[in-house]
C-alpha cells in the first residue's frame, strides 16, 4: 500500500513537472497581449451599454446606452453636469464605470485596455482647450502627432517617407492650413490652433474621433469652416462631437443625442429633439 | 555633402564653424612659424587661453542642448566637467611616474604625503591612455544616467531639478575636498608632466591641444546639431513647451531627457578633459556650484537654443574675465553682473538673437 502512495505520488509531481515544462506551450503571462482588429461589420463602431459611474455617491453617468454607427457625426448636447465629459472619459479610459460594458467595434472590449491602447487602438481626442507646440512649425506640429516608431533611437535617426509625407499634406489640406505650414504655430489664431489640433489627431488616423467643445471661443467665419471641416471628416471617420452652441450643432448635425442627468433624455434628428417636450423642460427650465 | 544637410538651415552655425576651421589652422601657424619678434606672434600663453576657452564653448554648448532645447536647468552640470577632468587629472598623475617630489614611482605625490600604502583600487587603469579617455565619457555619463533616471522618472522638474542638480555639484564638492577620497583632497591634482609621452609645457602639445579642443568643440556642435534638427529635436522643443501634451500622444518624455542629459553630460566630460591639462590643475574648486551658475549666465548672454550662442556666451565672458580679472580686479563680479542684467533686460534672447530679431523685424 505504502509504496503504492509513493509511487502515486511520484507519479503526479513527474506530472506536474512535464506540465511545467510542456514545451508547445507557453505561460499565459508570456504572451503578448495583442488588441483585436477593429471588427465594425455590424457597422457600428461605439457601444455603450448600461453604464454606470458614480463620484462619492454623485452619479454622474446612470445606466447610459449610447451607439455610434461607423462614419456617423454624432453631436451629444446636455445641459452642465449631463455628464457629457465623464462619458468621454470613459471611451478613452481616462475613467473606469462602476457598471456597463463599453465595446469599439465588435470585438475591442474598451474596460480592458489602458489610456495609451484605447489611442493606439483608433480613438483620438481633442479637449477643450486646444494644446499646440508653439515654437515648432504647423508641419512640425503634424510630424510629432504621426503614428510612428516612438523610441529615443527612431526618432534621432528617422527620415520622413514620401507616404508619411503625403499624409501630412492630406491633412494639412483637411484642416486648410496647407498654406501656413511653414508658420509657427504660436502665431495661429485660437481657430487656427483648433484646427491644428484636429489635424494632430487625424495624423495618427483615429477611427472615432472624440471632439470636445470644438468652436468655443470661435468668430462666426471660424464656426462655419469648422463645421465643413467636420462634416468632411464623417464618412471616413466616426465623429462625435460634444458642443453647447445650438446653432453650431444644427448646422452640422443629422443625428443629436441629448443627455440628462447622465442617461440619454432624447435622440433623433435636430427637428425631432427640439420638439420633445422632455428636451424642452431641461433646456428651458421647469 | 549629404551627411551634413542637417547643416543646411544653420546658417549661424556654418559662420561659426568656418571660423573654428581658420582660427585652428592660424593660430598654431602664428605661433609655430612667425618668430617672436614679430608683431603678428602669437605668445603660448594666448594659445592655451584660447585653447581653455573652447573648452568652456563645448561645456556651453552641452549645456545649451539641456537647457535651451529640452527645458532643463541642470545648475549643476560643472559637475559633469569636473569628474571629466579628474579623469583625465588622474591619467595625468600617473604619468609623472619617480619625477614628483618624493620620488615615488608607485604612488603620487600627495598619496605619499597622506600615508597612502598603496594606490586605491579606483586608480587602477588610469595609467592607460584609452582607459582614462572611455572613463572620461563614462563616469559623467552614469552619474547623469542614475541621477536622471530617479529625476525624471519622479517627474522632477523646473525649479526643484535644478536645485537638486545644484545639490548634486555642491555634494561631490564637499566629498571631492576629502582627503580620505583619494583624489589628493583640497589641492586636487596638479604638477601634471606629460601626456602620451609629450611634454605639456612644450610648445607643440600645447598647440596640439589647442587644435585638439578645436576639433572636439566642432564634433560636439555637429552631434549637438543633427540632435536639434532630428525629429527627436522636435520633440525636445514639444516637450520643452508642453511637457504633459507630448506624453498624451504618446512619448515617453522620461526617455528622451534622459538619453539627452546623459549625452549632454559625456560632452560635459570631454570638455572638462581636454581643460585640464591646458591649466595644468584640477581641483575641487570645480565642482562649486558659482561655477555651475556662470555657466548658465554664459548661455543666457549668448541666447539660448541655437548652440552656436552658447559659443560666443562663453568666449565672450570669458575673455572680458581674463581681461578686467587682470586690468581691474575689484570691478569683475560687478561686470557680470551688469552684463547677465543688461542682456536680461534688452537682449532677451541673447546676443545670437539679435541677428534674429533684427531679420524678423525686416
Amino acid at each position: 500500500m505504502k509504496s503504492q502512495s509513493k509511487k502515486d505520488q511520484s507519479a503526479k509531481r513527474k506530472n506536474n513537472v512535464q506540465k511545467f515544462m510542456q514545451r508547445d506551450q507557453v505561460f499565459d503571462f508570456l504572451t503578448p497581449k495583442a488588441t483585436p482588429k477593429l471588427d465594425l461589420s455590424h457597422n457600428v463602431i461605439l457601444y455603450l451599454e448600461d453604464i454606470s459611474v458614480s463620484f462619492d455617491g454623485f452619479k454622474a453617468i446612470n445606466d447610459l446606452n449610447l451607439y455610434i454607427e461607423a462614419g456617423e457625426l454624432r453631436c451629444i448636447i446636455g445641459p452642465n453636469g449631463a455628464g457629457k465629459s465623464t462619458m468621454m472619459d470613459i471611451i478613452t479610459g481616462k475613467t473606469r464605470p462602476d457598471a456597463g460594458m463599453a465595446w469599439f467595434g465588435q470585438r475591442i472590449n474598451l474596460l480592458e485596455l489602458s489610456e495609451a491602447e484605447i489611442a493606439e487602438a483608433g480613438i483620438g481626442r481633442k479637449f477643450q482647450k486646444p494644446t499646440v507646440f508653439e515654437m515648432l512649425s504647423v508641419e512640425q506640429n503634424l510630424e510629432l502627432a504621426m503614428a510612428q516608431d516612438k523610441s529615443v533611437w527612431a526618432l534621432l535617426r528617422t527620415k520622413i517617407t514620401s507616404e508619411q509625407a503625403d499624409h501630412i499634406d492630406e491633412v494639412l489640406q483637411s484642416i486648410g492650413l496647407i498654406e501656413l505650414r511653414n508658420d509657427m504655430a504660436g502665431k495661429l489664431s485660437h481657430g487656427q490652433k483648433q484646427w491644428l489640433e484636429i489635424g494632430m489627431l487625424l495624423m495618427q488616423k483615429p477611427q472615432l474621433l472624440l471632439v470636445d467643445e470644438p468652436v468655443a471661443g470661435m468668430t462666426h467665419q471660424e464656426m462655419d469652416r469648422t463645421a465643413e471641416l467636420l462634416t468632411s471628416l464623417a464618412g471616413k471617420h466616426s465623429v462625435v462631437v460634444v458642443e453647447h452652441d445650438m446653432d453650431f450643432v444644427r448646422s452640422i448635425a443629422k443625428k443629436v443625442t441629448v443627455l440628462h442627468q447622465g442617461s440619454v433624455l432624447s435622440e433623433g434628428t435636430m427637428d425631432h429633439v427640439q420638439n420633445d417636450q422632455r428636451v424642452i423642460e431641461v433646456y428651458l427650465g421647469e | 555633402m549629404n551627411r551634413l544637410a542637417f547643416l543646411q538651415d544653420d546658417r549661424g552655425g556654418k559662420i561659426f564653424l568656418t571660423i573654428l576651421a581658420i582660427a585652428t589652422v592660424t593660430i598654431p601657424m602664428f605661433n609655430l612659424l612667425v618668430p617672436e619678434t614679430s608683431v603678428f606672434h602669437i605668445s603660448i600663453y594666448t594659445v592655451t587661453l584660447l585653447g581653455k576657452y573652447l573648452t568652456y564653448a563645448l561645456l556651453a554648448v552641452a549645456a545649451d542642448l539641456v537647457w535651451g532645447y529640452l527645458g532643463i536647468l541642470s545648475l549643476g552640470h560643472g559637475a559633469f566637467f569636473a569628474l571629466g577632468g579628474y579623469a583625465m587629472g588622474m591619467y595625468l598623475m600617473l604619468q609623472i611616474g619617480d619625477r614628483g617630489v618624493y620620488g615615488n614611482a608607485e604612488l603620487p605625490d600627495f598619496m605619499v604625503f597622506l600615508n597612502f600604502q598603496e594606490l586605491p583600487w579606483f586608480w587602477g587603469g588610469f595609467d592607460q591612455f584609452w582607459f582614462a579617455i572611455i572613463m572620461v565619457v563614462a563616469v559623467p555619463g552614469l552619474l547623469a544616467y542614475v541621477f536622471g533616471y530617479l529625476a525624471f522618472r519622479s517627474r522632477v522638474t523646473g525649479v526643484y531639478l535644478s536645485i537638486i542638480t545644484q545639490a548634486l555639484t555642491y555634494a561631490l564638492m564637499l566629498a571631492f575636498f576629502r582627503n580620505e577620497m583619494g583624489f589628493g583632497g583640497a589641492n586636487g591634482l596638479t604638477d601634471f608632466k606629460e601626456i602620451l609621452g609629450f611634454s605639456l609645457q612644450s610648445d607643440m602639445t600645447r598647440n596640439a591641444l589647442f587644435i585638439a579642443s578645436a576639433v572636439a568643440l566642432a564634433l560636439g556642435y555637429l552631434s549637438c546639431r543633427y540632435i536639434v534638427s532630428s525629429r527627436l529635436g522636435l520633440l525636445c522643443v514639444a516637450i520643452r513647451d508642453a511637457e504633459t501634451r507630448t506624453r498624451f500622444i504618446g512619448y515617453k518624455v522620461e526617455n528622451a531627457k534622459l538619453w539627452i542629459f546623459t549625452f549632454s553630460a559625456m560632452l560635459a566630460g570631454i570638455a572638462g578633459a581636454l581643460y585640464v591639462p591646458q591649466v595644468g590643475i584640477i581641483n575641487p574648486n570645480e565642482f562649486s556650484p558659482l561655477n555651475s551658475i556662470e555657466l548658465i549666465i554664459w548661455v543666457a548672454i549668448g541666447g539660448r537654443a541655437t548652440l552656436y550662442g552658447a559659443v560666443i556666451g562663453a568666449l565672450l565672458v570669458n575673455y572680458s574675465k581674463t581681461y578686467f580679472t587682470a586690468a581691474l580686479p575689484e570691478v569683475w563680479l560687478f561686470a557680470l553682473g551688469a552684463l547677465f542684467v543688461l542682456v536680461t533686460l534688452y537682449l532677451p534672447k541673447g546676443i545670437a538673437g539679435m541677428k534674429k530679431n533684427k531679420a524678423a523685424k525686416a
